[in-house]
């Protein structure tokens, strides 16, 4: 990484005005590739997802994938964008090995969604409107993997070894217009996008959004401008950014280093940097050549797409409820307070709630087990909660089996564990473990008085009125039934035996 | 044996049909043939001996066991030209870049060869990527003109045409770019017909220039080049440039037209395409062939298409652009040859030196040509200007199809030039396309039949259709070759000088 | 007139990725410069209100429907390659840009 000193990031607010412009690359969940039937699925033995076409054969021809447009034209009306009536896809003409064909079938001045935006909550409540400058498509690249040399990276390495199950996959590229006047919340502002972006994608399901498997991938481009400036400052683009918490922290760094070396007189060298996550640094990559020159034109291997009016009407009729409506449904119906819902969302729990619910819980019951026992549960495993092995259903099952009184909330943690542990749903957990309340008096009875054989001391303060004593016998019964007693009975039971 | 050799694609699947003689018969018959004299032309790249024989042995099974022929032209052989994809045999393109690249699929257009029974002998030479237009640009030697050994058979296609002038195949496939099927029809007396753009499929056709290649029949006969025309056409998904409308009726228009009666046809001969740079023998035979088709009852009409002159700089903007994108992946990553890995150079170093080792300089110069006129700067001026022009060409051509019904002029302003004579000058070679390239750039249908010899050199008669009324050419060209015939005392193939046979 | 000099055919080959010689360099500028000088007739139209036309086929909106179709083994894909390591293509090591 460069030695350059940073500068102190309230310092950087006073002097300098932060510029950014957010490029996101999704990987759409189609069935096949964006040109080609080969199966778009990630992972697989090298080149297994593979034809003539993704191959960049010689002869062959690409085919555009009919569900990728409907999914552009999706994410452009969620985005507020205008559809293009006509459009092409053109090439980008550059020699890269992970590129087969050496252009880039995408879109160029004639993207199929333009002039849109996308409202983003930041933590605080507060609203910020960013403006879409155009949702286009384009085909991903193949992976390389560089073989030999100290680092295992592409310096040093003595040679490389290419995959294309990736290459021809279909992106959605996202760009935004400049984002200017976020001042300190610069950082803040480039997460809560992507974080917001995301959470749209997800809700139109067309991509699985996993940052870390790289189907979401954001660009940040970050500059400065002096206070009072009119231009804008030399932007550099940061890649390799792989999580939302990176994205703050690289646009941030970003600041402060670029602060540092117009503070001492230097200039801003207009550069890829890539991010490192461990040390929350970005490193120069490539130079942007001076003479970069992709030499687009209109692909001739394909024809025009002119989306009708009608069918645009169609697919603006598919567009689910919007993260940003439905949170403000969800907070009406479930009577939540600002702080509630942001707890709610900031958990990503919003969705696994609701599902809960419409299997039969009542939301407040959903909400207390996603954001309490569930949540700790993702906390101590480092995953989401959606990424918790356990279903909505399943969680509605568990609160109905103690609305009945089948279950303790002790017990249903147990349950719950067990269904986590992948032993099965709940009422296979409860049979298994033999979790099932203690409903029979008789045998309570017996507990009981054994419990108050042993604590005479106790049972005599009982007796003499001291209900509150009574609890030391329920803890002791609740030890011996291991639990699965319901404690209110328990203590019915006590204060009947002593007569109290 | 020879005369099977001599006969036309229609008789040899006649007499197959018949029993008379076998399809195994015919093909090891040229393939007798293509060992006697192909040492001389030098029309094959590949030839496939052992699987021709097999596609010929599986049409006589087929037949013997009382199954309906698989189309019209089953059993007849076909010499296929070295830019369509055919798993089981290289492809090369002319190219050492590709020098025997194994590819691990078919063209489209090979599969409906192979399903309609069609028995494909090999690969034909050809300019390297197509870009030429003598042939002299193979990375594997030359093609020579069967009617004189010193002359080119055209280009791109000439391994095409010269095989169907050797009397080696009686059937080929060309690719017509800016006139690589139809310009060496005419130097070679044979008949290239360019389809419609998007009514073949170029799924398998290695590309040179996307919006103008185009696959197409070659025959000796108009009625020849409308079978085969039939069984490679057709709507084909694999392609998005395709046509999904039916295939125009050319063979039913061919066997009109050789009745004999152009009465009700109105032809519009094109005035920009004569004068200087037109030898005059083949002024000569045009004005004749224009005098026969008015014999035959057509009215003939002069139309002006004064777009037409920007055509050759347009087509050699548009062309070498699009091939810069094409050839690009010929980079010595996936497949084809690689050059200077030492495992001390890099990626870069190695695509640079691959591409230097692998392309002839024809294709270099195209290639930085067209990565020129794309470049940020000069896009308006050269590729954006050149794609206005293509509108202008389209706008004469449909005026022109207002009132005529097609529209003729000669194929090539010369007869086959010496080899050698051009290659040292590019733009002398380019005008060879000078009348071809209209129709690419607009698209619509092109012929090219032969229409008699200038100092003892074929001629040919362009005719042009507008799109997807590619029967209108068969018929005009049909009727023409009866009336040629009947005026000329035969075929003119016929008059191809005999060629040294090895032994 | 247009002109291409020497260091500007240079340039196009490095775009391009094509090595040239010396030879190559002062023969192809003097061509190049003949072939554009040629074909720069076109400009003449460059000012002019004519929409480009870059397919002659009038067709919109051809697309393939999202099933998956058979594709090629990892043998046939790798066959023809000039060096194949574990299933992948093995190439030089590359200079550019960090994936
Ligand atoms: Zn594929």
């Amino acid at each position: 990484m460069t030695t350059a000193e940073l500068m102190d990031y309230a310092e950087v607010i006073t002097r300098f005005d932060p510029v950014l412009g957010l490029e996101v690359h999704v990987e759409l969940s189609t069935a096949t590739k964006m040109f080609c039937g080969c199966s778009n699925r990630f992972g697989g033995e090298p080149n297994t997802h593979v034809c003539p076409t993704c191959l960049g054969l010689p002869g062959s021809l690409p085919v555009v994938n009919a569900v990728a447009v409907e999914s552009a034209i999706r994410i452009g009306l969620a985005l507020n964008c205008e559809i293009a009536p006509w459009c092409r896809f053109a090439r980008k003409n550059y020699f890269y090995p992970d590129m087969p064909k050496n252009f880039q079938t995408s879109q160029y001045d004639e993207p199929i969604a333009f002039n849109g935006y996308l409202d983003v909550t930041l933590d605080d409540g507060e609203v910020v409107r960013v403006q879409i400058e155009r949702a286009h498509m384009e085909e991903d690249t193949g992976k390389s993997l560089h073989v030999g040399g100290a680092t295992g990276r592409i310096h040093g390495a003595e040679h490389s070894l290419l995959d294309y199950n990736r290459a021809g996959v279909p992106l959605i590229e996202i760009v935004t217009k400049t984002i200017e006047g976020t001042g300190e919340r610069a950082p803040e502002v480039a997460r809560a996008y992507v974080s917001t972006l995301r959470d749209l994608l997800q809700a139109l399901d067309v991509s699985d959004v996993r940052m870390d498997q790289g189907s979401l991938r954001c660009d940040a481009n970050v500059s400065l401008m002096e206070r009072g400036a009119a231009e804008f400052g030399t932007r550099t683009e940061t890649k390799n950014v792989n999580s939302l918490r990176s994205v703050e922290r690289a646009v941030r760094f970003e600041m402060t280093r670029q602060a540092a070396i117009l503070a001492s007189g230097g200039s801003i060298l207009q550069e890829t940097r890539h991010f490192e996550e461990a040390s929350g640094t970005t490193r120069a990559g490539r130079r942007k050549e001076t003479s970069e020159d992709y030499r687009y034109f209109p692909e001739p291997d394909l024809v025009p797409i002119a989306p009708s009016a009608e069918w645009v009407q169609e697919l603006r009729g598919t567009l689910p409820e919007l993260p940003a409506e439905r949170r403000k449904r969800v907070q009406a119906e479930w009577s939540l307070t600002d702080l509630e819902l942001r707890d709610l969302v900031n958990a990503g729990a919003i969705d696994l709630v609701a599902a809960t619910a419409d299997a039969g819980a009542p939301p407040a019951e959903a909400r207390s087990w996603w954001m309490s026992y569930l949540s700790q549960q993702a906390n101590a495993r480092g995953v989401d909660l959606g990424a918790l092995p356990i279903t909505p259903g399943q969680v509605a099952r568990v609160i109905a089996l103690v609305a009945d009184g089948a279950l303790t909330n002790k017990l249903a943690r147990d349950v719950v564990d067990g269904v986590l542990a992948g032993e099965g749903e709940p009422d296979h957990v409860v049979e298994t473990r033999g979790l099932k309340v203690v409903s029979d008096d008789s045998a309570l009875y017996a507990a009981v008085d054994e419990a108050l054989a042993a604590n005479p001391d106790v049972a005599t303060k009982i007796r003499e009125g001291k209900h509150a004593a009574a609890g030391a016998i329920v803890g002791a019964v609740m030890k011996a039934t291991q639990g699965q007693a319901d404690a209110k009975r328990v203590r019915e039971l006590i204060l009947t035996r002593c007569g109290a | 044996m020879t005369e099977l050799t001599r006969l036309d694609a229609a008789d040899i699947a006649a007499k197959i049909a018949a029993k008379e003689v076998s399809a195994v018969e015919v093909t090891q018959a040229h393939l007798d043939r293509i060992a006697a004299v192909d040492h001389a032309v030098h029309a094959f790249l590949h030839v496939d001996t052992e699987r021709a024989l097999a596609a010929a042995k599986a049409v006589d099974d087929n037949a013997a066991a009382g199954l309906p022929a698989a189309s019209p032209l089953a059993g007849v052989p076909l010499a296929l030209k070295d830019v369509l994809t055919m798993q089981g045999a290289p492809t090369t393109c002319g190219s050492k870049v590709l020098e025997n690249w194994q590819p691990p699929y078919d063209a489209t257009v090979t599969q409906r060869l192979q399903a309609a029974g069609v028995v494909i002998l090999g690969k034909t030479n050809m300019d390297e990527f197509a870009m030429g237009s003598s042939t002299e640009n193979s990375a594997f030697g030359p093609t020579r003109n069967p009617w004189d050994l010193d002359r080119i058979p055209g280009g791109s296609g000439g391994g095409s045409s010269a095989a169907l002038a050797a009397f080696e195949a009686p059937l080929a496939i060309g690719t017509d770019t800016g006139g690589s099927i139809r310009q060496p029809g005419a130097v070679t007396g044979t008949v290239g017909v360019k389809p419609t753009y998007g009514t073949v499929s170029r799924f398998g056709l290695v590309a040179f220039s996307s919006s103008l290649d185009q696959a197409g029949p070659c025959a000796r006969t108009v009625l020849d080049a409308a079978l085969l025309h039939e069984v490679i056409a057709g709507h084909d998904p694999l392609d998005s440039t395709s046509i999904d409308a039916p295939v125009p009726p050319v063979v039913a228009a061919a066997l009109e037209g050789a009745n004999g009666d152009l009465k009700g046809v109105k032809v519009g001969v094109v005035t920009e395409f004569a004068g200087d740079g037109y030898e005059p023998g083949v002024a000569e035979a045009f004005t004749a062939a224009v005098d026969q088709l008015r014999a035959l009852g057509a009215e003939i009409v002069e139309v002006s298409c004064p777009s037409f002159d920007l055509a050759l700089p347009a087509y050699y903007l548009i062309a070498p652009s699009e091939a810069s994108s094409n050839l690009a992946r010929f980079d010595a990553m996936r497949y084809g040859l690689r050059v200077g890995d030492d495992a001390t150079r890099s990626a870069e170093e190695v695509m640079s030196l691959t591409r230097a080792a692998g392309f002839g300089p024809e294709v270099k110069r195209r290639i930085i040509l067209g990565t020129y006129a794309l470049s940020a700067g000069y896009y308006d001026a050269y590729y954006g200007s050149a794609q206005k022009v293509r509108t202008l060409i389209m706008r004469d051509f449909d005026a022109a199809f207002a009132s005529v019904d097609v529209l003729v002029s000669p194929t090539t302003p010369t007869t086959a030039f010496k080899i050698g004579e051009r290659t040292a000058d590019p733009m002398a070679m380019y005008r060879a396309d000078l009348c071809t390239i209209p129709s690419n750039l607009a698209g619509n249908a092109a012929l090219s039949v032969p229409c008699g010899l200038s100092d003892g050199l074929p001629v040919g008669l362009q005719i042009m259709s507008p799109a997807l009324q590619d029967q209108r050419g068969y018929r005009v060209a049909a009727a023409y070759e009866v009336a040629r015939n009947a005026a000329q005392g035969g075929p003119l193939i016929n008059r191809v000088p005999e060629l040294e046979v090895a032994h | 007139m247009p002109s291409i000099s020497r260091d500007e055919v240079a340039h196009l080959a490095r775009l391009a990725r094509l090595a040239v010689t010396e030879a190559e360099l002062d023969l192809f500028a003097g061509q190049l410069d003949q072939i554009v000088a040629a074909v720069a007739q076109v400009g003449q139209v460059a000012d002019q209100d004519i929409p480009p036309t870059s397919h002659s086929v009038p067709l919109t909106n051809v697309f393939r429907a999202d099933v998956v179709r058979p594709g090629l083994t990892q043998q046939q894909a790798t066959a023809a390659a000039p060096a194949v390591e574990d299933g992948r293509f093995r190439v030089p090591r590359i200079l550019g840009e960090e994936a």
